[in-house]
């Protein structure tokens, strides 16, 4: 009995239960609406939908759990190059599926590496860092696109979309990717690093642990993972669109911060990630079904990330 | 260390020096723009920007970011295109309202020691919804007085030329020279040393955004003042055009080192980075890494000079 | 107020403590009109403490302090100490890096306003540099932030110095001089004698013994957060007064420890100039050693340790030696505090038990379940919450990352700060038994009695090394002499 409060308590004051406590509310005030009707497929889109925010939230929460001041801004740009280029070179032949996905991984790690050699050699914020490479990896990507939507292998189009029960494939596999992230953040000397410069960079160093270089590649991984996203939604969507990577801004950041992980840096949350990306898009998709418009979906959704963070609290004083 | 080549007097020199390199080089290539019509053409949407670098500057002073510049912006320009026009005093209490919102996110930021980051970006979404609430399709009218305003034919150089030095100065006057824009700097540089003299850190910061959401009106204003109509997209660029310019105006991420006068001319600068490129016949594909590229060479400058003072 | 009351400010029985420690235990202090007063004592003492608390940037927890001798004040804070005229320079400059000298000015004295308020900001903080430093080449338009640290420690002093609409009664200097040559410095003292002849009241707080003999006309010793001597100056000097700050508490006598002796012709393993600079002396550090660093607090003696441990700087192109540090200042250099007790421990180690590129769990339980019986940490569990320990096991804990990692050579920074004597002593017993399997230790220390367990003790003023003891030579006046010396 004791025990069994013991368990509830901590599974309470885990904080990504409220993402999926809230994700399940909204699904089912919009279920109770249309009666039952599309339940289900509800569901399945949402996690179709869910899949691309958690790749780019997963390299997100990674840079965000580095502590205050890191976040990368690039990450738009990035999806959206690398969607172009792999897409360009793939021309749509299914034989080039394997290469293209590299292409699209190596371009991101080329923008990773950039921005963390951005932030190392002008001595700038992350911020700015990501913020100026953005600026040039946009404007490659829209010079090499020449803003026509190039369109994915058949295969491509096919896996990303491919259902199984309803259930969408690359769904799965990107739970599976966010488990592998959760044992890497918790289980490797890489995601103890990340989050031991995150609660105290400086005692992380006096402890030993090569700070600079684990910055460097939790910038490159975070682009690395925006080169993928970028890949598989240019597949999924019929091709790579210039504005494609816009909303993944907002939403990249929107994630991690409502699935728990601490902004203050050194406390990140993987499970999070999936429950508010769930969140996220069950709730446009109850306020759709109330017919309210567009408007006060935005409206909603930037209210409940203020109230959230409010809640949350920042950083501690001093 | 006195002289020319003291790196502070550098320093503050680069924005302008990047501006007339630029300038210079727009003028070899095409010295028809040295009219009062390629002026015009070249210095178009300047004010506008400059006005949404001044407000994200205000926020910087006091070592935040905030990154719903742009859609606030957008939602002035729709209520600018719609309220102001058709019934001004309805459009006056929304505006008058925008700046206590601005104000009471300083307050719940410094209260709740919350990232700004975040919370502005929560607000960008609150602004866009607005602004499709008030204008769900593009559209609407610019007040005619905006219109006059931003069309105003001055004498020998275009309006934006003249109503820029005057903001600049304005601001400069506001922030770098009065005595309380003293303490307003003074709390982005040592925020201790400024509560332990008696001021009030809630204040400060309050002041500050609102003040920013001030500059975010007048920059929506401008803006419809040029297009005459409106749409919620309009400003989403600004947000990262206003923190690239007032970088590249010689401010500082932390530590309240702002320059009013420096971000006016960042904001200009990368409004002609555009330009130049259109000149240069390359296609504007490369508009925004052409500004990219400007900010990164500006940031490489700064560290070379900073370099050479720490030598 | 009347003529015939003569104190500014009076203290009594106050009490202050931070966590377990006692900072200040009931201290009575008057300070009156006129008068310059000086305070000495050695580190921990309780002198920052007591600044802060007549700043009003502290609360003392139980005594009164009566301003003007009236009733005492309900609830002294930072507006009651501007109100009654005392000013305060921190060790920690506290201007704004960002403004100019006249800006800072008028961040202090908010009566400076209105058109011109520029040039008389300017005039009044000009006046002021010229009245305590003639000739400080100081431009009113410069920003803080360019100036040298000397500077900008002149700057800091002359704008507590002006004030406009209230008048000035105390200002506070604690160890005003610590950046300022001996010409400057000899500027301020002659300052603040004049101050005070002309009515106001100073307190200087100085490791330079000269200054405080030379300048004050009282002076009071602090030791353990009491008041232990107090006599006016004339009846004081250098030795009486450097007797006094030593500790009256008779010695454990450790005395089984005789230190080891260097043997000619070794090699050290590491050897530092902390200074580069021509004629200082040079540390070296043999294997097996453990070495003492002592002197006051923030004379260089943790940014040296730093230094060895990052490989930075004046420590750099030496063969690298397995190294761990244990961080004195908890908070800051050591504790991860959402962390359990036990990644606390294994951080420094977590490479060793890597298996298939995973941390192997059981091997990481083992090691700091093996250290947590061997350093005696008390908790239940080592899966806790590290902050959910004491001061004194949260430094047992940072010990156990030290001494459980591979490091062939542990710097330690003062690391018994607010640490219970029973702990201490089970560390002191820990320490020389690794260091007689052949472990070196770095031990910078501000407890007298904790270097009689040191090999080898260098003294740090000012960021040199002023002294260099064995084991043999090691007194406590030494120690006390070199680190007061000079100025």
């Amino acid at each position: 009995m004791n025990s069994a409060n013991i368990g509830l308590k901590k599974i309470m004051s885990a904080p990504w239960i409220w993402a999926y406590l809230a994700a399940f509310v909204v699904w089912l005030a919009t279920v109770l609406f249309t009666g039952g009707q599309g339940s289900i497929q509800i569901l399945s889109a949402a996690l179709s939908f869910a899949t691309f925010s958690v790749i780019v939230g997963i390299g997100q929460m990674y840079v965000i759990t580095l502590g205050p001041g890191n976040v990368d801004l690039s990450i738009p740009a990035t999806m959206t190059f690398a969607g172009a280029v792999s897409m360009k070179i793939m021309d749509t032949q299914d034989a080039m599926i394997l290469p293209g996905l590299l292409i699209a991984i190596g371009c991101g790690a080329a923008v990773g590496i950039f921005n963390y050699g951005l932030i190392r050699a002008l001595r700038i914020p992350p911020i700015i860092a990501t913020l100026s490479s953005s600026f040039l990896v946009q404007s490659a990507a829209i010079a090499y696109g020449r803003g026509i939507k190039i369109k994915p292998p058949p295969m491509l189009a096919d896996f990303t979309t491919w259902r199984i029960l309803d259930i969408p494939v690359l769904a799965i596999c990107v739970i599976a990717l966010a488990a592998l992230m959760s044992v890497v953040l918790h289980r490797t000397v890489f995601g103890r690093s990340v989050t031991a410069i995150g609660q105290n960079q400086r005692a992380a160093a006096l402890a030993g642990i090569p700070v600079e270089f684990i910055r460097f590649a939790t910038y490159v991984q975070s682009a690395v993972f925006a080169g993928l996203c970028g890949y598989l939604l240019s597949g999924f969507s019929g091709g790579a669109s210039l504005n494609m990577g816009a909303e993944y801004l907002l939403a990249s950041i929107a994630v991690v911060v409502i699935g728990g992980t601490s902004v203050a840096g050194g406390h990140s949350n993987v499970p999070g990630l999936w429950g508010a990306a769930l969140f996220m898009f069950l709730l446009v998709t109850m306020l759709n079904t109330y017919g309210l418009t567009a408007g006060y979906r935005l409206i909603l959704t930037g209210l409940i990330i203020v109230m959230v963070i409010t809640l949350a609290g920042g950083r501690k004083q001093d | 260390m006195e002289g020319l080549l003291n790196p502070r007097l550098m320093r503050n020199l680069l924005p302008a020096f990047s501006l007339t390199i630029l300038l210079i080089l727009i003028f070899y290539i095409q010295p028809r723009t040295m009219s009062y019509l390629g002026l015009n053409l070249l210095l178009n949407l300047a004010l506008p920007i400059a006005f949404a670098t001044l407000a994200q500057m205000c926020v910087m002073t006091v070592n935040d970011l905030d990154l719903g510049i742009g859609s606030f912006v957008g939602f002035v320009a729709c209520v600018g295109a719609t309220f102001l026009r058709d019934t001004p005093a309805i459009g006056i209490l929304i505006l008058l309202g925008c700046v206590g919102v601005y104000a009471g996110l300083g307050a719940l930021i410094h209260q709740r020691n919350l990232p700004s980051i975040v919370v502005t970006l929560g607000m960008s979404f609150v602004w866009l919804g607005l602004a499709l609430l008030v204008l769900p399709t593009p559209g609407g009218k610019a007040p005619d007085w905006a219109r006059a305003i931003m069309t105003w034919k001055t004498p020998v150089v275009p309006f934006t030329i003249y109503a820029s030095i005057f903001v600049a100065l304005a601001v400069h006057f506001l922030l770098m020279r009065s005595a309380y824009g003293v303490v307003l700097r003074g709390a982005g540089g040592n925020p201790r040393s400024v509560e332990r003299a008696g001021w009030s850190l809630l204040r400060i910061k309050m002041a500050m955004y609102a003040l920013a959401g001030f500059f975010g009106i007048l920059s929506g204003i401008a803006l419809i003042g040029l297009t005459t109509s409106a749409d919620a997209n309009i400003a989403l660029r600004y947000t990262l055009l206003s923190i690239a310019g007032a970088i590249l105006g010689g401010g500082e991420f932390v530590g309240g080192r702002i320059s009013p006068i420096g971000a006016v001319i960042g904001a200009t600068t990368l409004t002609l980075a555009g330009s130049f490129l259109s000149f240069l016949r390359i296609s504007p594909d490369w508009q925004i890494g052409a500004q990219g590229g400007i900010l990164i060479i500006v940031l490489a400058l700064r560290v070379l000079i900073n370099r050479m003072e720490a030598r | 107020m009347p003529d015939h009351n003569n104190t500014i400010i009076k203290l009594d029985g106050v009490r202050k403590s931070f966590g377990a420690v006692l900072a200040l235990s009931g201290v009575d202090l008057e300070i009156r009109k006129g008068e310059a007063l000086g305070i000495v004592g050695h580190n921990g003492a309780g002198k920052s403490t007591l600044m802060h608390i007549l700043a009003g940037s502290l609360q003392a927890d139980a005594g009164s302090i009566y301003v003007h001798n009236e009733v005492p004040v309900e609830s002294y804070g930072i507006a009651e100490a501007q109100a009654a005229g005392i000013r305060t320079v921190f060790q920690e400059l506290s201007l704004c890096p960002n403004l100019t000298v006249a800006e800072n000015a008028r961040i202090m004295n908010p009566e400076i306003k209105g058109f011109n308020w520029r040039s008389r900001a300017s005039r009044q903080i000009l006046d002021k540099l010229d009245e305590i430093f003639p000739g400080h080449g100081i431009s009113a338009n410069a920003y803080v932030g360019d100036l040298p640290i000397a500077k900008r420690q002149m700057v800091e002093i002359s704008r507590a110095f002006t004030s406009i609409s209230t008048q000035l009664n105390l200002v506070i200097l604690d160890e005003p001089t610590s950046s300022l040559d001996a010409i400057v410095s000899e500027q301020l003292l002659t300052y603040v004698r004049k101050f005070t002849e002309a009515g106001g009241a100073c307190i200087l707080i100085s490791h330079l013994l000269n200054e405080i003999l030379t300048t004050t006309n009282r002076i009071i010793v602090m030791q353990d957060g009491k008041v232990v001597d107090e006599r006016e100056t004339s009846r004081f000097d250098r030795d009486s007064l450097v007797e006094a700050m030593g500790s009256v508490a008779e010695h454990v006598e450790n005395g089984e420890h005789a230190g080891k002796v260097r043997t000619k012709g070794a090699e050290p393993i590491l050897s530092i100039q902390p200074n580069e600079t021509a004629g200082d002396m040079v540390m070296e550090i043999y294997p097996g050693e453990i070495v003492g660093l002592a002197g006051l607090s923030g004379h260089g003696q943790t940014e040296t340790l730093v230094d060895i441990f990052l490989d930075k700087g004046k420590a750099g192109g030496r063969s690298r030696l397995p190294m761990a540090l244990v961080a004195g200042d908890r908070q800051v250099d050591g504790i991860f505090p959402l962390w359990s007790i036990g990644k606390n421990i294994s951080i420094a180690s977590h490479g060793e038990f890597v298996r298939f590129g995973l941390i192997d769990r059981d091997q990481e339980k083992k090691l700091a379940d093996s250290w947590k019986d061997k350093i005696g940490i008390q908790t239940p569990d080592l899966e806790n919450n590290i902050l959910s320990l004491s001061g004194g096991n949260q430094q047992k804990a940072l010990f156990a990352r030290a001494l459980g990692s591979t490091a062939e050579m542990i710097l330690m920074d003062d690391p018994m700060r607010g640490v219970d004597i029973g702990t201490k002593q089970e560390v002191y017993g820990l320490l020389r038994q690794e260091a007689a399997e052949g472990r070196t230790f770095i031990w910078y220390t501000t407890e007298m009695n904790e270097l009689e367990h040191c090999d080898h003790i260098y003294v740090f003023r000012e960021g040199n090394i002023v002294a260099n003891l064995t084991r043999n030579d090691l007194t406590e006046q030494k120690v006390l002499r070199a680190s007061f010396e000079g100025g």
